[in-house]
């Protein structure tokens, strides 16, 4: 056993409203870049549908994730190392950037200088690669937008494998439902797998799947790897990028950006423990609609003494471990057993997990046009079809999701007749299986959501393996070029890079003082002995005219002024 | 003066070009990694791209290889191994015609798509046209020399050639004055060899010295740890 601890999410799509508000405020942050105009980290779908990029489920066409050989071993679908490296040259599985969409802008400059005319002057679509005008927007990001387009061209969704899709075709029958997607951030990357150069790696500590920058030289075998095409090439860098799952943000203790501002409250995040020699062998599974319960077989339990001991051994936190046990994703992945990996059959074991949407069935039921059984409504006659969301979820195994949806209807039932009635009828929820104190907690963390209860995420414990004094005068945020200047626009997120830092002198260092903050020595100006002089001889005559704040014998320093200093907010 | 020019460009410009390719390459590693790529267009247009640079990277790896085998090994070791000079050029010819010509019909599928489709035009750099019609001239010289050799099959032109090549790289003088009598032909192809040594670290040719062949070496799966495990740091296992 080694165990190994990883950050995960869960979308509860039966709350997802479709906003975009996960996505444009990701693209705002990480991907609002020349070359990554088409690349959305986070996009949301709506199903059925084929998606972004187009036809992206259908691994037939893109060769994504891994195949299990009749000798029981796995390897990534678009070939071994041998074959990946015979394609690199031209990777014929490679989605082009019309399977996305032409990125485009507006000539909105037409607006200020048209001159004057009998109609009003018209902002046209302009290509963001070429620049040159594009006469007809023909795909978009979001082209299919709570089912636009017509039936035939959505029908050719994936999921509806074993389903009558006809009738859903009528107007009468038809449904929907909101997909917000993401990287996996999966146990058994088929993207890492497929990079020839290595660049790709999942970070120990918190599972994070991370592009490094620097290593990357864009053989763009990933992007045809990954089932869920959520590597994106960046046709101006020359790199790969991909979702990093706001690594700065979740190792401060804080939520990613699309969690964060998830109008819906439908994301939640925490720590899952899991036996990372078990990965392969679950990976290996046989019967496709197996897999689901096998990637359950690979997560521990948290409360398990046996658990803990050997993951403090595994140098894992003990504060990790205490958060794995609030973990809302452990509860509702592994516990309670109503979210699921999308498409566990890539083999890629995800890690972003989803609640089945629920609502159709609800309102029909409250019309009157479904028939309770016994207490809870039978889930069978779903507006969704049943089989579709396994196909999505299970792997097509149908009983997992009928199981869920029941939990959660019999959550609904048993908070109503307790809150309006005033009657908890632990029946409703025995029927499914659950005990009255664990629906009430998912009652609590479903339908309340507090954000203390949605995202429990330790911080990272980077001083234990990083020494701040190295860190000073990093980079930070760069275009990835280190503190060399490439001169290159349109640069990429920081992605972690591994390579040495550049040297830095911190002026208050010098002065025994504790440290200010990083600056940067692009130059060689504060190396200068002379200089270095000059500077502590001005700080003295500062702290001489008790200008400049002062250290105190217990290492706090004294603001200018004589003032203790204020007590931190925290 | 022609013979001060011919040592210029053949006796000299190698150390330039070959110094600053070495200099250059390891300072670029160093300093510019995000910028070290191949430079793929194939998200903006793939149809052109998979055939002709398939073709044309499958026809260069050879045409290279043979250059270096063919230019480097000394004449003791053909005897050695019973080569004679006829058939060491024959060899040289027939593969290097067969993948030369692979590879420049290949590089002329991705030149007509750089120069004249507008998606790749208009993101290119003017070092990537530059360096790949710097190839494409040079791959057309280097064909150019199939039937010139075809006129002198005795191979004593080639011994020439292969001489001069082993001279610059043994460090042995008097090399450039042999290349007086050869064919201008040979001589752009030899000037434009060594260009092309000297523009590699500078442009998407960097990409070269990254050949993931260690790929076939490793596991699929790359964890990264930051902390050192806690068995090692002294706790009971």
């Amino acid at each position: 056993m080694k165990i190994r601890a990883q950050i995960g999410m869960v979308l509860n799509l039966d709350k997802c409203i479709g906003c975009h508000t996960c996505s444009v405020t990701c693209k705002n942050v990480w991907t609002s870049r020349e070359g990554m105009e088409y690349a959305w980290f986070n996009n949301v779908e709506t199903k059925p549908g084929i998606g972004y990029p187009k036809e992206w489920e259908d691994q037939k066409r893109w060769f994504g994730g891994w195949q299990r050989l009749p000798n029981g071993e796995i390897r990534p679908r678009q070939g071994g190392k041998w074959r990946i490296l015979a394609k690199i040259f031209g990777n014929p599985h490679l989605p082009e950037i019309d399977d996305y969409y032409e990125p485009w802008t507006y000539d909105y400059e037409h607006l200020h200088t048209a001159g004057e005319s009998r109609t009003s002057p018209v902002a046209r679509p302009v290509s963001a690669i070429t620049g040159e005008r594009m006469e007809k927007i023909v795909w978009g990001p979001n082209w299919e937008e709570i089912l636009g387009g017509e039936f035939e061209k959505r029908s050719k969704d994936y999921n509806f494998e074993d389903v009558q899709k006809e009738i859903y075709g009528e107007f009468e029958n038809t449904f929907m439902m909101y997909l917000p997607r993401l990287c996996e951030h999966c146990l058994n990357p088929a993207c890492v797998a497929s990079c020839p150069t290595g660049a790709i790696y999942k970070r120990e500590e918190d599972g994070i799947v991370l592009i490094d920058q620097e290593k990357c030289r864009g053989w763009r075998m990933c992007v045809s790897g990954c089932p869920y095409k959520k590597i994106y090439y960046n046709w101006k860098t020359g790199k790969s990028e991909k979702c990093i799952f706001c690594y700065p943000r979740i190792e401060s203790g804080l939520p990613t950006v699309c969690s964060e501002t998830c109008v819906g409250r439908i994301r939640y995040l925490g720590v899952l423990l899991y036996d990372a020699d078990r990965i392969k062998e679950a990976a290996s599974t046989e019967a496709v609609g197996d897999l689901y319960e096998a990637q359950l077989g690979v997560f521990l339990d948290p409360s398990d003494p046996e658990v803990e001991r050997q993951a403090l051994e595994d140098g894992i936190p003990q504060a990790w471990i205490d958060a794995a046990r609030r973990s809302p994703v452990y509860k509702m992945a592994v516990q309670w057993k109503i979210a699921f990996p999308l498409h566990p059959e890539y083999r890629t074991l995800p890690m972003v997990w989803y609640v089945p949407p629920l609502s159709p069935v609800q309102a029909a039921l409250e019309n009157g046009y479904i028939e309770r059984k016994e207490i809870i409504p039978d889930v069978e006659s779903l507006r969704i079809p049943m089989r579709y969301l396994a196909n999505l979820l299970t792997g097509g195994r149908i009983e997992p999701v009928a199981l869920a949806l029941k939990r959660m209807l019999a959550m609904r039932s048993f908070m109503r007749k307790k809150n309006i009635e005033g009657v908890p009828d632990e029946r409703i929820v025995e029927a499914v299986g659950m005990t009255r104190t664990e629906v009430e907690e998912m009652y609590r963390l479903m339908a309340i959501a507090n954000y203390e209860d949605r995202y429990v995420i330790p911080t990272t414990h980077r001083e234990e393996v990083e020494d701040a004094y190295e860190l000073r005068g990093g980079c930070g945020f760069t275009f990835g070029d280190g503190c060399a200047s490439g001169g290159l626009t349109g640069g990429a997120p920081a992605q972690e890079s591994s390579r040495s830092r550049p040297l830095a002198f911190d002026p208050a260092q010098t002065l025994g003082m504790p440290s200010t903050g990083t600056f940067v020595n692009r130059g060689s100006l504060f190396s200068k002995p002379e200089l270095r002089e000059r500077i502590r001889a001005a700080v003295e005559r500062r702290k001489a005219l008790g200008l400049a704040p002062r250290v105190l014998a217990d290492g706090t320093v004294q603001p200018p002024g004589g003032a203790p200093p204020a007590p931190s907010p925290a | 003066m022609i013979a001060f020019a011919n040592t210029l460009i053949f006796g000299y410009y190698p150390y330039v070009a070959l110094s600053v390719f070495l200099t250059g390459s390891v300072v670029r590693y160093n300093r510019t990694q995000y910028l070290w790529r191949s430079g793929s267009s194939e998200l903006l247009r793939k149809r052109e791209l998979v055939i002709g640079s398939t073709l044309f990277h499958y026809g260069v790896l050879v045409v290279l290889g043979g250059h270096l085998v063919g230019f480097v090994t000394p004449d003791a070791v053909l005897d050695f191994l019973g080569v004679s000079l006829r058939a060491h050029q024959l060899l040289a010819v027939v593969a290097g015609g067969i993948s030369g010509t692979a590879a420049w019909v290949g590089l002329t599928l991705l030149v007509h798509r750089r120069l004249f489709d507008p998606r790749i035009r208009k993101t290119s750099s003017a070092m990537g046209i530059f360096v790949l019609l710097l190839v494409w001239v040079q791959l057309t010289f280097g064909l150019a020399t199939v039937p010139l050799t075809l006129h002198h099959l005795d191979g004593r032109m080639f011994q020439v050639l292969v001489h001069y090549v082993q001279s610059i790289l043994y460090f042995q003088p008097g090399g450039a004055a042999t290349l007086l009598p050869v064919s201008w032909v040979y001589k752009v192809h030899i000037f434009l060899g060594f260009t092309f040594f000297l523009v590699w670290p500078f442009s998407r040719l960097a990409h070269i010295w990254s050949a993931p062949v260690w790929y076939l070496l490793r596991l699929y799966q790359v964890v990264r740890r930051r902390k050192a495990p806690a068995r090692r740091r002294g706790m009971p296992s």
